[in-house]
C-alpha cells in the first residue's frame, strides 16, 4: 500500500534558507508520527511541506497519492494543519468561526455540530464571542475547525500548546479516534511525554534533515537518545544560503 | 465561485456588525472630514456648494481607505491566509465576496454622507438616478480596486501605509469620474453624466475580472 506520506531528498525553502535540506520520510495509513527535534530543526516547516503551503524545490514528495508542489491544491482538501495560528476571527462566535470554516471545506451542518460537541463547545460557549474565550477554548475551537473538514491526515503543530490537563487528554481521545477510523497524524511537539505516549513511532529533526529511521515499523523507544548525525551536504539550489548545522 | 462569494462577503459583514468600525469609527471620521471641509469653506458658500461634489467624493475615498484596511486585516490575523488556501474556497469568490462586504459598507457611508452635505453644504439633490448609478459604479469600482490591491500588500509590514500610496493614484479616474457625473446630476443636466458613469462601470468591471483572475496568485504568494 502506497503511504500516506513519501519524501525523498526533499528540500524546502524559507526565503533563501532551506528549513528542509533533504529529508526522507514514509508516513503509513494509520500512523501517529511525532516529529521532534530543537527549535529550527524544521518541524513546522514540513508539517507546512505535506499541508501543501510551502513547495518544495528538490527532491520526491507525495502526499495522499498527489505529488507535491504540482498538485497541492488536491493535497490541501485533504488534509488538516492545526499550526501555530488559530485562524480565528475575535469578533465572531466559537460557533460562527466553527461554522465559517467548516462551510469553507464543504462540510455538512451535521459535521460543523458534531465539531463542535466533540471539542465541548456545543454548550453556552457556542456562543460567546473568540475575543472573551481563553487561550485553550481558542485552541479547542481551532480543532473543531479542523474536525469538522474531516481530514484524512491530521497535522498537528503543538497542538498540547496552551491546553490544560483536560484538553489534553480530550486532544489525545481526538487523535487516537480519528486513527481508529482510518487517519493519520503527523504531530510536533515539545511535550515529550505526552505525544511519545500518543505516537507510534518518532522521527527526530535537526538541521532540516531527519536523524532517525523514518520506515514505518522502525520503532523509537520514547525519550530514547538518538544519535544525531547528518547526511552529506543535499544538493542545494545555486541561491540558496547554506545554514550552519545544528545539533 | 458565488456560494464562495456570498459565504465570505457574510462573515466580513458579521464581522463589521459585531466590530461596528464602520459605525464608530469611519462613519464619524467621513463625518469629520464633512465637517472640516465645511469650516474651511464657509467663508465662501458659493466655493462650498460649488466643490460639494469633489468634497463628496473625496470623503468617499478617504473613509474608503479605512474600511479596505480594515477588509485585508481581517484575512491578516495569525493562520487565516494558511487557511483559506487549505479551504475549498475559489480565490475568485473570496475576492468578490470580499469587495461585495466592502461596497456593502460604502454604500450605506455614502447614504449618510449624502444626508451630510445636504444639511452641511446646502445641496440640492437633482438626478435621482443618475446620482445612485454613480453611487453603485463607483463604489464598485472602489470596492473591486482597493480589495486587489489589499492582497498584493498583504504579509508587507508597510502594508498600511503603502495601500493608499499605491490605491488613491489608481482611484483618481473614479474620483474624476464620480464628481463629474455628480455635477452634471447636481446642474440639471444629467446627459452629460452618463458617460462618466459608462466610464466608472468600465473601470469596475476591469478591477472585477482582474481581481477575480488574480488573487489566488496573489493569496500564494503573500
Amino acid at each position: 500500500m502506497e503511504p500516506v506520506v513519501h519524501l525523498r531528498a526533499t528540500v524546502a525553502l524559507l526565503g533563501r534558507f532551506p528549513a528542509l535540506a533533504g529529508i526522507d520520510l514514509d508516513v503509513g495509513r494509520g500512523e501517529i508520527v511525532l516529529l521532534r527535534g530543537p527549535n529550527g530543526a524544521g518541524k513546522t516547516t514540513l508539517l507546512r511541506v505535506l499541508a501543501g503551503l510551502i513547495p518544495p524545490v528538490r527532491g520526491e514528495a507525495r502526499v495522499l497519492g498527489h505529488d507535491l508542489p504540482a498538485q497541492a491544491r488536491a493535497v490541501r482538501r485533504r488534509v488538516g494543519l492545526l499550526g501555530h495560528g488559530t485562524a480565528l476571527f475575535e469578533e465572531l462566535t466559537a460557533a460562527d468561526n466553527v461554522g465559517f470554516w467548516g462551510r469553507a471545506c464543504r462540510a455538512g451542518r451535521d459535521d460543523i455540530e458534531a465539531a463542535l460537541g466533540l471539542v465541548g463547545l456545543d454548550g453556552r460557549l457556542r456562543d460567546v464571542p473568540v475575543s472573551r474565550l481563553s487561550a485553550g477554548q481558542r485552541r479547542r475551537t481551532s480543532l473543531a475547525c479542523l474536525l469538522a473538514r474531516r481530514p484524512e491526515l491530521w497535522l498537528l503543530d503543538e497542538p498540547h500548546a496552551g491546553l490544560d490537563n483536560d484538553a489534553r487528554d480530550l486532544l489525545d481521545g481526538l487523535v487516537r479516534q480519528a486513527v481508529s477510523q482510518g487517519a493519520t497524524v503527523v504531530m510536533s511537539s515539545h511535550e515529550l511525554d505526552r505525544a511519545e505516549a500518543l505516537a507510534h513511532r518518532t522521527v527526530a529533526l535537526a538541521g532540516g534533515i531527519t536523524t532517525t529511521p523514518a520506515q514505518p515499523g522502525d520503532e523509537v523507544a520514547p525519550g530514547a537518545t538518538t544519535d544525531v548525525t547528518p547526511r552529506s551536504e543535499p544538493d542545494l539550489p545555486e541561491n540558496v544560503t547554506k545554514v550552519p548545522y545544528v545539533a | 465561485m458565488w456560494r464562495d462569494a456570498a459565504l465570505v462577503a457574510g462573515r466580513d459583514l458579521r464581522v463589521e456588525a459585531r466590530s461596528r468600525v464602520t459605525l464608530q469609527q469611519v462613519g464619524p471620521f467621513a463625518l469629520l472630514v464633512l465637517i472640516l471641509f465645511a469650516f474651511a469653506l464657509d467663508p465662501a458658500r458659493q466655493t462650498l456648494e460649488r466643490a460639494t461634489p469633489g468634497l463628496y467624493w473625496v470623503t468617499v475615498l478617504f473613509s474608503a481607505l479605512l474600511a479596505l484596511a480594515r477588509s485585508a486585516a481581517l484575512d491578516e490575523a495569525g493562520g487565516v491566509r494558511d487557511a483559506l488556501r487549505l479551504s475549498a474556497l475559489e480565490p475568485a469568490g473570496v475576492f468578490v465576496g470580499k469587495a461585495l462586504a466592502v461596497a456593502a459598507e460604502l454604500l450605506v457611508l455614502e447614504a449618510v454622507l449624502g444626508l451630510g452635505v445636504i444639511v452641511l453644504y446646502g445641496a440640492e439633490p437633482a438626478g435621482i438616478g443618475l446620482l445612485l448609478v454613480t453611487c453603485v459604479s463607483a463604489t464598485a469600482a472602489i470596492a473591486t480596486t482597493g480589495t486587489l490591491y489589499g492582497a498584493l500588500v498583504s504579509g508587507l509590514r508597510v502594508r498600511e501605509t503603502l495601500l493608499p500610496l499605491l490605491l488613491l493614484p489608481v482611484l483618481a479616474p473614479v474620483l474624476l469620474g464620480a464628481t463629474r457625473a455628480f455635477e452634471a446630476a447636481l446642474g440639471g443636466a444629467p446627459a452629460d453624466g452618463w458617460p462618466w458613469c459608462g466610464l466608472l462601470a468600465a473601470f469596475a468591471v476591469l478591477y472585477s475580472v482582474a481581481g477575480a483572475a488574480a488573487y489566488g496568485t496573489l493569496l500564494e504568494g503573500s
